[in-house]
């Protein structure tokens, strides 16, 4: 049985985790006749199951866990070139990489994510309104296709369809079995920060909109269970790797020191309702309390910096029996009014969310599936279970299509099929290419199904 | 599929004219549910409810529902296979309701041998079939849900009723054995013990106390599809009332005029 991270809906497939490409090809060619699976049901690739919804899911079917194709190939000193198997882990990069002076170029909210689940579901992190996101970094990629070929991809010329249609095609256009992507050199392995609180959602919109460009790496925490005059009080932090110079003497030596640690483990089974509105509000006001009104230059371990919830292991637990949802919608900057009636709806409903996130988006890339756009996006947790919640998300997906916005597929469990269109304008051009790299649909998924994609 | 708050896309009706089963679909048409099948003595009567569906769905206006029909008889037990690959033909079937059933003159069936067998071919001989070729889908798609419409009258058999009873009772039994059988498979299977309810089964039968409408019990099988429930008592007050039925002493459980 699996789920996704928000440990919602599971269904049940065969799993096989291939140790060579060669397996691999084997397990993907029969999938569904010999290797496991009933007829028809088809192959879903998975990673570290960090998708909150049913992207890596196959009821029926076959699941290939890929995180046994995990080895560094190759790492360029000179240019910080990397060529990397599609299994291995963030987590496993930082740790072999930092030490060397370099960082990957895109790093999502935890670390624990593959290669190719990156890939499928094009990240974005802290710096995407200045870096783009991950498959902006990748320069070639190998594709493992339904007829069993290993097709080289590159970002531009013969293939580049290919490639930006494998770019947040959430696994549906075949296995990425390798990838090569640029590193980003740093001096250590701490951050420099500077941190701004801000007292309701249009002080820290106002601040995020000043001078982010001058930072590399910038996000906002919001206090969803404020309300009245605090709504969407929040917390900014913004900041780049620290230079040697920047460390105190002491820390000097050890630089670029990475060993980070999990603090706790989650029991596994939580009592219903660990998290309640009384619980996550004094959670939140002690988070928000715990930030200065506003300091600079602080210097931040580089994991509480991006991925302070993976020192909890198994953190998504804490939500207990129901699970949970993560919705993570982008509007445009001029559809900002959508953010705001977003916050308040969700603080109004009384949503238990101790983790909600506010970012600007920079650019957007070629995919025709890439979620990130130019604009404001936000995404929070909230228990499955809390009263009137489909409803209340399904007006805003309404709100954020009106609005020429998108929902995240990698987060995505619940979404109106029918809205996908005008979520994703270019959907059809992506299904062209899909359609043309796997006819028969011998990969899908959970996802796949519920939103046929 | 099932979405992370419980909404199914597709759903299957055993039994396509029973009054709970529209109703549960009318409601189900009205979140994700796109894609209905009607599994019944083909006829009017089917016609009619497939009807009933495509305007509950165009009213929803949540999108276009696609509602088909498949010719099904209880009683016809070596097409129950053929049937159910009919029904799963081409798509996903989240939800089988399994709906159909028949009340007997309590009098009759306890006096005639071939009435009686008949109301014990259809409620359960027949669900057992037919529930048996579900599961067998089910498993095989990974997921799905299915939901069995026993009855409190099979918790403890009553003698104003015992035939009726006793089908129920045994495809209470079955279910319950089926979804801890099926543990680990994706499928679940969620009982429905409703009292009373006001259908054109029950048409001209004294109301019961406890008893409930279709609606109501439509609405309780909806939560327990969203909600993994094993049991579900329409109204709940009743698993309490049974309870103690089921618990009285013969002597005086004989006494009580039920």
């Amino acid at each position: 049985m699996l789920t996704g991270w928000g440990r919602t809906a599971p269904t049940r497939a065969d799993v096989v985790a291939p140790d060579t490409v060669e397996q691999l090809r084997t397990a993907v060619c029969g999938a569904g006749h010999t290797t496991g699976g009933s007829p028809g049901r088809g192959v879903t690739v998975r990673g570290l199951g960090r998708s909150y919804g049913d992207a890596a899911q196959n009821a029926g079917g076959l699941v290939v866990d890929l995180t046994r194709l995990d080895r560094l190939l190759d790492l360029d000193v000179e240019t910080g070139m990397l060529t990397v198997e599609a299994g291995a882990s963030l987590d496993q990069l930082m740790r072999r990489l930092l030490p060397a002076g370099w960082f990957v170029p895109v790093t999502p909210g935890t670390r624990y994510v593959t290669v190719g689940g990156a890939i499928g579901t094009d990240i974005h992190g802290k710096n995407h309104h200045v870096a783009g996101s991950i498959t902006e970094h990748v320069h070639e990629m190998e594709l493992l296709t339904a007829h069993g070929e290993v097709r080289t991809l590159h970002p531009e010329g013969p293939g580049s369809e290919e490639f930006w249609a494998t770019a947040g095609g959430m696994g549906l256009t075949g296995v990425v079995t390798r990838a090569r992507l640029d590193l980003i050199p740093v001096a250590t392995s701490w951050m420099r920060v500077d941190t701004d609180r801000a007292g309701d959602l249009d002080a820290l919109m106002a601040l995020l909109s000043e001078r982010d460009e001058e930072y590399r790496y910038s996000v906002a925490w919001i206090d969803a269970t404020a309300t009245g005059a605090r709504t969407g009080r929040g917390v900014l932090t913004r900041g780049d790797h620290a230079r040697l110079e920047d460390l105190p003497v002491r820390l000097r030596p050890r630089a670029r020191e990475y060993a980070p640690r999990t603090l706790v483990t989650a029991p596994r089974r939580v009592p219903g309702h660990l998290l309640n509105r009384v619980s996550v509000r004094a959670f939140n006001e002690a988070w928000y309390r715990r930030h200065p009104a506003h300091r600079v230059g602080e210097i931040h371990g580089l994991s509480a910096f991006f991925h302070p919830l993976d020192a909890v292991a198994g953190w998504n637990s804490v939500y207990g029996q129901p699970g949970f949802v993560q919705y993570q919608f982008a509007v445009p900057f001029a559809a900002a009014e959508t953010v705001r009636d977003a916050v308040n709806q969700l603080s109004m409903a009384g949503t238990p969310s101790f983790l909600a996130v506010l970012k600007r988006f920079g650019a957007a890339n070629p995919g025709p599936l890439s979620f990130p756009r130019p604009g404001w996006t936000l995404a929070l947790d909230i228990p499955a279970d809390v009263p009137g919640l489909a409803r209340l998300l399904d007006r805003l997906d309404e709100q954020v299509a009106a609005a020429g916005g998108s929902i995240y597929l990698a987060k995505d469990s619940r979404l109106r099929p029918e809205l996908l269109p005008a979520l994703y304008p270019r959907l059809d051009e992506w299904r062209t290419v899909r359609d043309r790299l796997d006819p028969q649909r011998v990969f899908t998924s959970d996802l796949a199904r519920r939103l046929a994609l | 599929m099932i979405d992370a708050l419980g909404h199914p896309q597709s759903i299957l009706v055993l039994g396509g004219t029973s009054d709970i089963a529209l109703a549960t679909v009318q409601a189900l048409v009205a979140g994700r549910t796109r894609l209905v099948v009607l599994a019944g003595r083909g006829g009017p009567r089917l016609d009619q409810a497939a009807e009933r569906v495509r305007a509950a769905g165009a009213d929803a206006g949540g999108g276009p529902v696609v509602v088909r029909t498949v010719e099904f008889d209880a009683e016809e037990l070596a097409t129950h296979r053929d049937v159910l690959d009919a029904a799963f033909d081409g798509a996903d079937i989240d939800v089988v309701l399994l709906a159909f059933g028949v009340l007997p003159d309590p009098e009759r069936a306890a006096t005639d041998p071939e009435y009686a067998a008949a109301t014990a071919l259809v409620n359960y001989v027949g669900a057992v079939s037919a529930g048996t070729a579900t599961a067998v889908r089910l498993r095989a798609q990974g997921h799905g849900i299915l939901v069995v419409l026993s009855s409190v009258a099979g918790e403890r058999v009553r003698r104003s009723n015992f035939v009726y009873g006793s089908t129920k009772a045994g495809l209470d039994g079955w279910a319950s054995g089926l979804g801890e059988y099926l543990a680990g498979t994706g499928v679940r299977v969620v009982v429905v013990r409703p009292g009373f309810v006001t259908t054109k089964m029950t048409a001209g039968l004294p109301k019961a106390p406890l008893s409930s409408t279709p609606e109501q019990v439509a609405a309780a099988i909806v939560t327990a599809i969203a909600r993994p429930r094993p049991v579900v008592w329409v109204p709940a007050t009743l698993r309490p009332v049974m309870s103690l039925l089921r618990h009285l002493p013969r002597p005086v459980f004989a006494r009580l005029p039920l």
